[in-house]
């Protein structure tokens, strides 16, 4: 009967553990989980290894250096259903502040031998390298939302992840908005939902770990940003954190950063 | 002419990240052990520079997964003593408190699923489960509670969006917090059961003598805040650190090895380490269990670690229920003000693992200028070299697959966090 059962697997590049921890962090469900599923490969979580092709893939972390570029298009040809967890594999994560430096310069600065060590000149998404078959967001994942994308590939369906922004869902909880009520500057109208709008809710703005929504009004929020007093160079660094390097928040810094106007269809909302 | 050996594990299991380990005798003679660690390193002190001094907790929390408060408290630590404040006080107790979920959800997922794997014979925790459901169950329930600690202070349990330099963003209800206690009052008898069990088990003869380190304070178990203190007697602020240890960048880690500087001798940081430098101190039950056990005064078995890190949970099990009882009020403000000025500041904690300092510089903006992390990981790498080398010269008769799963038990007696030790790597490096 366990032969029957679909296998899955995790694996990790450059991440800092959270995410794949997550499934293991499904205190509830874990052992019902693993009723359903065959865990193949997590080294994470057990010596058991079996080797591919494995019907559920995730992946956490980014690609940032040749071996792990080489590594994860073995992956993507071994497994049926790639997943990507979390906003390291998703869009570069924390460490895609890489991408604005010279790395080499920053290797020399960073180590005492530098020829120890390899790596590649930015942190890259996964599916900047192989095709990805579903994106879970966040930094990190909601682990609802993992169990979700979990269930829709037993059931043959498609996840069910809003792409709402968390001003949708901030509001939907009835928080107060920090950005209006107390000009606290949010990342909000711009951010992918899925963490349930958790930094409102604690009087603070949030930070955009989810990553940017679909369609997102960047430089309308900037305008935004600077009435509420803002300067540039922290406009730049609110757009750079663990998403920066999706397009729209990587986009948005630069023009802050180059001090360019408004695309001018942005208007003055989010 | 005499027998080369080599014993390897391309990539370990039930440890936090990626790494290595490879063994090579001659004959009767251990020649060369190596931890190798190749996870990816990411750079944490590079892109930290010219970043706001307030955004180091929740950048820093982003190196570990597994225990993100030590990087949040120990980045506010340093901060608070770059501003010259000091929180106490609810605040204080409050930061206690989450940072006992975090000792409980993290060394949960250590003794249940990483480690007791190990001593029951199982590949893994759900494969245990077959055979010891109420063990596996009651593991993860623990875990949880832990968990729902960070949840409710923090907002979430990885990377909680809750804490910041001078305290929270929003203190909690007294009811909200009032609400865990029916669930830490399950928990420590649970854990209490646990730990009983764990000492009738049998654990591999290894003592070795180390310098143990951790944090120590006069009236707790350190958790929070502590001078630094020793086997050997070492007694420093925090701000002493980077004299009493140096950091060395070798070939075959991408996390820095770290030794006593005066001595060049490595030491030993986590939870044997607490143990034996702050006995006088666990709480009533832990103290009780910790003597059934006879652990005496000190426990040098590194293999036993599993013990007394479950002795560990029953301690923050009793810590939280004593700050639960006592939060009667929120504070009239969730965090203290502060106002930054150029200089450098400290912080050091006991990370589930063991001591995880930070030091920052900032400039008269309050932007981080220099940034410096030690996880205890990094720490504690030569000193589990120092283990499987002794190991290994012990268990010379044993076939290779039973002394490479030897060895693989005692890198996990450990718990490293490879993750953590990857993402820091010295910054001290003259820039010229």
């Amino acid at each position: 009967m366990s032969r029957e059962k679909p296998t899955l697997a995790v694996f990790k590049f450059a991440s800092c553990d959270g995410c794949q921890l997550s499934l293991l962090d499904c205190e509830d469900e874990l052992l019902a989980v693993t009723n359903r599923i065959r865990i193949a490969h997590f080294p994470e979580a057990t010596r058991t290894r079996i080797d591919g092709p494995w019907d559920l893939t995730l992946v956490e972390g980014s690609i940032t250096t040749p071996q792990a570029a080489e590594e994860i298009r073995e992956i993507r040809r071994a497994s049926k259903f790639l997943v990507t967890i979390g906003a390291c594999a998703t869009t570069g994560g924390i460490q895609a502040l890489r991408n604005f430096a010279d790395i080499e310069e920053f290797t020399r600065q960073v180590y005492a031998h530098p020829e120890y060590i390899e790596t590649l000149a930015t942190s890259d998404a996964i599916s900047q390298h192989v095709p990805v078959d579903f994106e879970l967001r966040g930094c990190p994942i909601d682990k609802y939302q993992l169990l979700e994308v979990i269930s829709a590939f037993l059931y043959g369906r498609r996840p069910q992840v809003s792409s709402a922004s968390v001003c949708e869902e901030c509001k939907r909880a009835g928080q107060v908005c920090v950005m209006v009520a107390h000009g606290t500057p949010c990342l909000g109208p711009v951010t992918h939902a899925g963490c349930g709008a958790l930094c409102p809710g604690c009087n603070r703005g949030c930070y955009g770990c989810f990553g940017p929504k679909e369609t997102p009004n960047a430089p309308g929020l900037s305008g935004q940003l600077e009435t509420l007093g803002m300067d540039r160079a922290t406009r730049v660094r609110f757009y750079r954190t663990f998403n920066t390097g999706a397009d729209a928040f990587r986009e948005e810094s630069e023009r802050q950063e180059s001090g360019a106007a408004p695309p001018e269809e942005s208007g003055n909302r989010p | 002419m005499s027998e080369t050996r080599t014993i390897e594990v391309d990539y370990l299991a039930r440890v936090e990240g990626e790494g290595a380990m490879y063994v090579r005798t001659e004959g009767d003679r251990v020649e060369e052990v190596k931890l190798s660690i190749f996870e990816a390193p990411r750079f944490f002190e590079g892109f930290l520079r010219g970043r706001d001094f307030r955004e180091a907790p929740d950048i820093t929390a982003r190196i570990c997964g597994i225990c993100p408060i030590a990087y949040q408290m120990g980045a506010s630590l340093a901060m608070e003593d770059l501003c010259g404040i000091t929180v106490d006080g609810v605040l204080q107790d409050l930061r206690r408190l989450a940072y006992c979920g975090e000792w409980i959800e993290s060394h949960a997922l250590h003794v249940f699923m990483l480690h007791l794997p190990d001593f029951l014979g199982y590949p893994d925790a759900v494969t245990a489960a077959k055979d010891h459901p109420d063990m596996v169950r009651n593991g993860l329930r623990i875990k949880k509670i832990g968990n729902s600690i960070l949840r409710l202070l923090g907002g979430r349990e990885i990377h909680p969006v809750n804490l910041r330099v001078g305290g929270f963003y929003r203190a909690p209800s007294p009811d909200a917090v009032a609400g865990l206690r029916e669930d830490l009052s399950w928990g420590l008898e649970a854990s209490c059961e646990v730990a009983d069990f764990l000492a009738t088990l049998d654990y591999p003869n290894l003592e070795r003598d180390y310098e143990f380190v951790s944090l120590v304070h006069p009236d707790e178990y350190p958790i929070t805040h502590g001078r630094l203190g020793s086997s050997s007697g070492l007694d420093a602020a925090i701000r002493d650190y980077d004299d009493i240890f140096t950091e060395e960048h070798v070939a075959h880690s991408n996390a820095l090895h770290s030794h006593r500087s005066d001595s060049g001798e490595p030491v030993f940081m986590g939870p044997l380490a607490r143990f034996a430098l702050n006995r006088d101190r666990l709480t009533p039950r832990a103290a009780e269990l910790a003597e059934r056990a006879g652990l005496g005064a000190a426990c040098r078995n590194p293999f036993r670690s599993i013990q007394v890190r479950m002795i560990e949970i029953v301690l923050a099990f009793e810590e939280a229920l004593r700050l639960v009882d006592g939060y009667r009020a929120a504070p009239a403000e969730p965090a203290l003000p502060f106002t930054p000025r150029a200089g450098t500041g400290f912080g050091a904690t006991e990370a589930p693992r063991g001591i995880c300092y930070h030091r920052y510089s900032i400039d008269d903006a309050g932007l981080i200028t220099d940034a410096k992390i030690v996880p205890p990981t990094s720490v504690n790498q030569p000193t589990i070299e120092a283990d499987l080398r002794e190991l290994v010269q012990n268990n010379l008769d044993l076939p290779d697959d039973e002394l490479r799963h030897h060895c693989e038990v005692a890198i996990r007696n450990y718990d490293p966090c490879i993750s953590c030790a990857t993402h820091f790597l010295d910054l001290t490096v003259d820039r010229k």
